[in-house]
């Protein structure tokens, strides 16, 4: 029993970090319905941005920790803004498949870039939080783990206020919802898909730090496997839905984890795709989604 | 075209003919054009799937490594019993390999078959995620099994593959789909890829074109999988990740989607950027992927396609 607790609290805060990445999947494709593939890559900027940050802060402080935290999301949110602004808005209304090959080129140039600038040999994340080891009951919490829940924790209540009760995030489900009736309302569709790329990026690199914190080697393409794994706990959701996204994540952090701590360990990167398989066959709006009839 | 069976045998006579000269060619010059034609079959084939038939399919390196595992246990497993302790004769390799390269096919193209029929019901960025799925899963199993090497590969392979078989292959991919798609029967996957409703309307099967186009598509990313093999020497699961699927899905944007001929050129230029791009070693792929980006910001419809733009996905 004890081991299943501890799986499963391994579990949820693999999951929380996935949920923060699946977001921004979610909502991007939300206003724009693409999938970009560049947000796997941000999430690898904001952990540099928090490896060269933490070399500024003293370590193992709560309020260093959080700023380093603040200061990756600011950076990767510019640079979510200038990847829109640069290549994705002169496609707007092109084929989606332009779109999408433009989105793995901005990811093939962030991954190579990230190699000539950070160099390809893996580094060591230094500890930003306070780390120490607590035993309740049988179970190790690390205090990462509660970094790590704690900080998605609050990263989605925030995001949920955003979306629900303040005035971009009402602009952010109009455009979702039908983006030309959003503009004849009066709002400016390239502010919102700009906010949004913001707001994606930030929690990308909010999800890069806490991943850095369990797994602390960072690399240029260390953003490739949780990206993807976080893509399927959006489409898992049901993509375009943020609570769906959040669950999701849990739910995949949860059945890699066990996959992982079973026999068939070796598996544990297949698990996501036959996922993503049975839910795109079974039930192509996601959990949380909802089925709309194609009209023809 | 008229007569393209004579194109056919020309293109493999040309093949033998240049082969006999092979010893002659700068052995560089010969291991970039193997490279080149290993990628125009792949590219040529996923065309038909992507460009023809307008399925978005991100799984074609799992189909290579379908056959490339399945050709390689071939020679290396079967091989010594059949050609006998000496490695017999040079005629018995060439069946041999032929063998093995029509194995290797067949095993993707049944390969194929099973990720089409689930998947093909789905359209645009869902199709693309689930091949990107199933090709992911099949390097995964490959990784776990341990007769073929597991995660470190499956060493040892022979070298067999010659300038005669590459060209032989591409020219017969390239024969197997221009044929095709200019058949009557090949005009369905052209309306499917046109308009999907329309073509149901008129009574066309378009799941099944969509099935068909996949089943050969990784019936020849197969036979290039098993020339690779033969060529490199060595295979890794990691070397088909879906890295490889995307480059490959690149030469067949770049070339234009559903344009045999610049589909072939592109394969061509982008086998041939890397090579050029040496002398800056560390920034060729910076600069590959920034020209990716700039060619789809200002040629959407691709570098070689100067026909009429079909931009409907």
């Amino acid at each position: 029993m004890a081991e299943f607790l501890q799986q499963l609290l391994n579990g949820l805060s693999l999951g929380a970090i996935y949920a923060l990445i699946a977001l921004g999947y979610t909502m991007v494709y939300g206003v724009l319905r693409f999938i970009n593939f560049a947000h796997s890559d941000v999430f690898m900027v904001g952990a540099f941005i928090g490896y060269y940050a933490g070399k500024l802060v003293p370590e193992g402080t709560i309020w260093g920790g959080l700023l380093v935290l603040a200061i990756a999301m600011a950076g990767c949110a510019i640079l979510g803004m200038t990847i829109e602004r640069l290549a994705y808005r002169p496609l707007r209304g092109a084929a989606t498949l332009n779109v999408l090959i433009t989105a793995i080129g901005v990811s093939l140039l962030l991954e190579y870039s990230g190699q000539v600038f950070f160099g390809a040999a893996p580094r060591t994340f230094p500890a930003v939080f306070p780390s120490a080891n607590f035993s309740v009951g049988g179970l190790v919490i690390s205090s990462n783990q509660i970094v790590v829940i704690v900080v998605a924790t609050l990263l989605m209540i925030a995001l949920e206020f955003i979306v629900h009760r303040t005035k971009i995030g009402t602009a952010m489900r109009a455009v979702s919802l039908n983006p030309k009736a959003a503009q004849l309302v009066g709002i400016n569709n390239d502010v919102v898909i700009s906010f949004t790329f913001g707001l994606g990026s930030a929690l990308a690199a909010a999800g890069g730090i806490l991943y850095a914190l369990n797994y602390p080697s960072i690399e240029p393409l260390m953003g490739v496997m949780p990206g993807l794994k976080a893509f399927v706990a959006a489409v898992l959701g049901g993509i375009g839905n943020i609570p769906g996204a959040a669950l999701g994540g849990l739910i995949l952090g949860v059945v890699e984890t066990f996959v992982n701590g079973s026999q068939w360990s070796t598996y544990k990167d297949a698990i996501a795709f036959a996922i993503l398989i049975a839910i795109l066959l079974f039930r192509p709006a996601g959990l949380l989604g909802k089925f709309t009839v194609e009209k023809v | 075209m008229p007569r393209p069976h004579l194109y056919l045998v020309a293109a493999l006579l040309v093949a033998f003919g240049l082969s006999r000269f092979s010893d002659q060619i700068d052995p560089y010059f010969l291991d970039v054009g193997m490279g080149i034609g290993i990628n125009i079959i792949l590219a040529v084939s996923l065309n038909l799937v992507n460009g023809y038939t307008g399925q978005f399919s991100l799984g074609h390196a799992g189909f290579m490594a379908v056959g490339a595992y399945l050709s390689a246990a071939v020679t290396v497993f079967l091989g010594p019993k059949i050609l006998g302790a000496d490695g017999g004769t040079a005629l018995q390799q060439g069946a041999l390999f032929f063998g093995a390269l029509v194995a290797g096919g067949l095993s993707a193209a049944f390969a194929g078959l099973l990720v089409g029929v689930p998947s093909l019901r789905l359209k645009g960025d869902y199709l693309a995620l689930v091949t990107l799925g199933f090709g992911e899963i099949i390097r995964v199993i490959f990784q776990n099994v341990e007769v073929l090497g597991g995660a470190l590969g499956l060493n040892g392979i022979p070298a067999y593959t010659s300038i005669f078989w590459v060209l032989a292959v591409v020219s017969l991919s390239v024969f197997v789909v221009l044929c095709l798609v200019h058949s009557t029967y090949g005009r369905g996957f052209l309306a499917t890829h046109d308009d999907e409703i329309a073509s149901e309307a008129v009574g066309l099967n378009t799941t099944r074109y969509k099935i068909v186009a996949f089943v050969i598509g990784a019936f020849f990313a197969g036979t290039a999988g098993g020339l690779y093999g033969h060529f490199k020497m060595t295979i890794t699961p990691t070397g088909f990740d879906f890295t490889k699927s995307i480059e490959i899905v690149v030469m067949v944007i770049l070339g234009g989607m559903g344009n045999t001929i610049g589909v072939i050129l592109a394969a061509i230029l982008l086998t041939l950027l890397p090579e050029l791009l040496r002398p800056i070693a560390e920034y060729r792929m910076v600069l590959y992927s920034f020209l990716l980006i700039v060619l789809m910001l200002v040629r959407p419809q691709g570098l070689f396609n100067f026909k009429f733009v079909r931009t409907k996905t």
